[in-house]
């Protein structure tokens, strides 16, 4: 399977990034598109910049050079509070607010929206089932009263609850124990399907790329050096791919994601 | 008298002083809040100036107290002597630990926590409001905590400056030697500063997140007791405020002309301004008292027009004020004072009061009985194995240590400077061996000193006198009244006794003073 090519909801035009008073590029002339409906993964060690080009695209950076576009409009020119209530965002461990309990974390965008208080409780009740957590047991809950898992499928209904077209997703599942990680990866990958939701997701990890991935970009050093499909990401012989692929050793062998997506 | 009894006979006084501390408190930190944590959210954005402000409120908490009062005296608008200036010293005391606390604080957040916040869509307001400043507060409310004990602590100090507060208490204490007075003053303070600590602690904790948070029910019961503890502050405080009040409107209430009499912070002084205000009282004028100002504070403040009049030495006024050298005629200082003080101040000086207050070289009366002293000069060559304890103001002064020892030719092993009031107990204890007192202590034959004859005349002469603003004399006739009745009238012994009653008996100056007129038949 692959995603229609000419529904772009985000693009880059060779864009590179560097921090202030430094001269080495966090990315260099990164050029791709995010196709409507695609969950495109960004796969590389820590460093390679895959987490500055997800900041790049709800503007909490701008482009150094190049341009960013979300829904054919260059981030510069976006009201950058519009364009990130329009993006749903989790991070590591959530990032949840520690004083807000569940209802409040959840609810938080809806209510910076102005949504009547009405809508918002049934909104996060909604949202709460959705991440299979029971409203009445932890809608007054707060996060440090919550598992590590449990504040993730938080930190996921709460990017959702605004009904954004734009998910991004950095490492969500990193700080997870194994058992809990596969489950909510199998979970999200349903979701976003279910829900049809355009999401980037970055991650260090290459059997989470391929489970989660419509497509796979691999990024080293700043550069994109493919972008494919889960099939063909396997089929790759880059250096670095293969190195990836290498890791998966007999656990792929058992599991075979890839005849699993299908 | 043991304490209790004592708190029982000054509970008025004691609740108009707690009221004073507790006003000068609360204004003080309050502003020093409004100041503070705006100016702490400021540095979190503008990391360069962050380094020179707290310098700068650094420098502020290093510089003492009684120092920093000092330097506020002469200062136009913020300076002067009363509560403007002790709450301008409080405000800087106070700004440092609100300042850091935010600054730490809002830092302090979790950087993903903030990140989540911005890339949720949040205005930069937003996040301030909602996210950095909640998440601080305990950190913050510390901040405020630990300024609020030290404005208590150093509040008591204030009262060298006029405010007032339980600093009063404890000056006087210190000066008559009355434990009860210095407990009152301490103990009270003490207790405030633990309360204020208790209650903000309980709100500190109430604002802390995360793991502290327990069920519902729990905060529930947290916010009950935060509640209940914010009433019980809110109650004592209302409480004082009311239970003072009578004092103040018994004030207002009276009609005709009010002055307000002043005097330096020695029981002598206290004394001749409580007994011109009685019989200022006794002729219908509303009187304000303005007692326990410190150095030249009295002075400064009659200028000023804070007060109308209050007593001064000719000696004080000769060499201190006018910075003359010193001279031995009485008459001749006394007429100098007089023209100058017309001329330059527009003050009155009144007739002299009939005693005069010069220092005393003191010895214990042992030693003079042994070594058969009389004069200064006999005792010289002695001293150079003794140890002498002069005050502050004898070290400092034109007329004092410096030109006293050389006059005498006199070197001591050891000169210690120390508070006044404390001299004559180390003398009488054998701490020191030569002190230099006033002739009119009323402890000194109660300790059996013996004073030693000025036989070189080196001292001059101290002639108590008032000193009123010309612009009250003219206001209020009365004072001229009071004034006619009081020249002459004081001999040196009367004085000795009356500062003996109030510093070694323990009793009230108002009671001494109004028993004195009495016998006098001035009422």
């Amino acid at each position: 399977m692959s995603a229609p090519i000419d529904n772009p909801l985000v693009e880059f035009r060779d864009v590179s990034f560097s921090h202030a008073g430094s001269s080495a590029p966090v990315i260099s002339h990164l050029s791709f598109t995010v196709q409507q409906g695609e969950t495109l993964v960004l796969l590389g060690k820590s460093g390679c910049g895959k987490t500055t080009t997800l900041k790049l695209i709800n503007r909490l950076l701008l482009p150094g050079s190049g341009q960013v576009l979300v829904e054919n409009k260059p981030t510069a020119e976006w009201n950058p509070i519009r364009l990130r209530r329009r993006t749903g965002y989790v991070i590591q461990e959530g990032g949840l607010f520690p004083h807000f309990t569940v209802e409040r974390n959840v609810g938080l965008v809806p209510s910076l929206e102005q949504w009547d208080e009405g809508r918002i409780k049934n909104r996060v009740n909604e949202l709460l089932s959705l991440v299979g957590l029971e409203p009445n047991e932890f809608a007054n809950r707060y996060p440090a009263e919550l598992s590590g898992g449990q504040r993730q499928r938080i930190g996921v209904a709460r990017a959702l609850a605004a009904e954004p077209p734009l998910l991004l997703l950095d490492e969500p599942f990193g700080a997870l124990d194994p058992l809990t990680r596969a489950s909510l990866q199998k979970e999200f990958g349903e979701l976003a399907r279910r829900l049809k939701k355009t999401a980037v997701f970055v991650t260090h990890d290459v059997r989470e790329a391929l489970l989660l991935g419509s497509r796979i970009g691999l990024m080293d050093k700043g550069q994109l050096l493919m972008l494919e499909t889960p099939e063909n990401f396997l089929k790759s012989k880059n250096d670095l791919a293969l190195a990836y692929i290498e890791t998966l050793g007999l656990a792929l062998a058992n599991q075979n994601p890839v005849e699993g997506r299908a | 008298m043991n304490f209790l009894h004592f708190l029982q006979e000054n509970w008025p006084e004691l609740l108009t002083h707690l009221r004073e501390h507790v006003e000068l408190v609360l204004i003080s930190t309050g502003v020093a809040v409004l100041i503070g944590i705006p100016t702490g959210i400021l540095l979190t954005r503008k990391k360069s100036l962050r380094g020179p402000v707290l310098g700068i409120a650094n420098v502020m908490q290093t510089i003492p107290s009684l120092a920093l009062f000092g330097f506020l005296i002469p200062l136009p608008f913020i300076g002067g002597i009363g509560a403007r200036t002790a709450i301008v010293a409080l405000v800087l005391y106070s700004l440092l630990p609100i300042i850091r606390n935010t600054v730490t604080g809002i830092l302090g957040v979790d950087a993903n926590v903030r990140e989540a916040a911005v890339a949720m869509g949040m205005t930069g307001r937003q996040v301030l409001r909602q996210v950095e400043l909640p998440l601080a507060m305990s950190v913050i409310v510390t901040g405020v905590r630990v300024a609020l004990v030290i404005a208590i602590g150093v509040t008591t100090i204030a009262a060298a400056v006029g405010a007032g507060g339980l600093g009063v208490f404890i000056f006087r204490g210190l000066r008559q030697y009355d434990n009860n007075l210095l407990l009152a003053g301490a103990v009270t303070a003490a207790l405030m500063a633990l309360t204020a600590d208790f209650g903000l602690g309980l709100i500190e904790r109430h604002f802390s997140v995360g793991r502290r948070r327990k069920a519902s029910t729990t905060s529930g019961r947290k916010k009950f007791a935060v509640a209940v503890t914010i009433a019980i502050v809110i109650a004592v405080i209302t409480g004082i405020f009311v239970g003072s009040r009578d004092s103040r409107s018994y004030r207002s209430q009276q009609k005709g002309p009010r002055v307000v009499v002043g005097s330096k912070d020695f029981t002598e002084s206290a004394l001749l301004g409580e007994i011109v205000a009685q019989l200022l009282e006794a002729r219908g004028v509303a009187v304000e008292r303005n007692f326990e100002l410190g150095g030249n504070l009295p002075h400064d403040a009659l200028l000023a027009g804070r007060i109308d009049l209050y007593p001064e030495y000719t000696g004080t006024s000769y060499t201190a004020i006018l910075k003359h050298s010193p001279i031995t005629d009485p008459r001749a200082v006394y007429e100098q004072v007089k023209k100058e003080y017309a001329e330059k101040f527009d003050v009155v000086v009144s007739e002299p009061l009939g005693f005069d207050n010069t220092f005393a070289i003191l010895v214990r009366g042992a030693d003079a009985r042994r070594l058969q002293l009389k004069t200064i000069s006999d005792a010289v060559p002695y001293a150079r194995n003794w140890r002498a304890g002069f005050g502050q103001d004898f070290m400092s002064r034109a007329d004092g240590y410096a030109g006293f020892s050389k006059a005498y030719g006199l070197k001591f092993a050891e000169v210690r400077e120390m508070d006044l009031s404390l001299t004559y107990i180390a003398l009488s204890s054998g701490q020191v061996d030569l002190i230099a007192g006033n002739s009119t202590e009323g402890r000194i034959a109660a300790l059996d000193l013996v004073q030693l004859e000025d036989d070189r005349h080196y001292f001059p002469p101290y002639e108590a006198v008032y000193l009123v603003r010309r612009e009250s004399f003219a206001r209020v006739p009365a004072i001229s009244e009071v004034l006619a009745k009081l020249a002459h009238a004081i001999s040196t012994e009367e004085m000795r006794q009356l500062n003996y009653e109030v510093d070694a008996n323990k009793r009230g100056q108002a009671e001494v003073v109004r028993e004195w007129l009495k016998r006098k038949g001035f009422e």
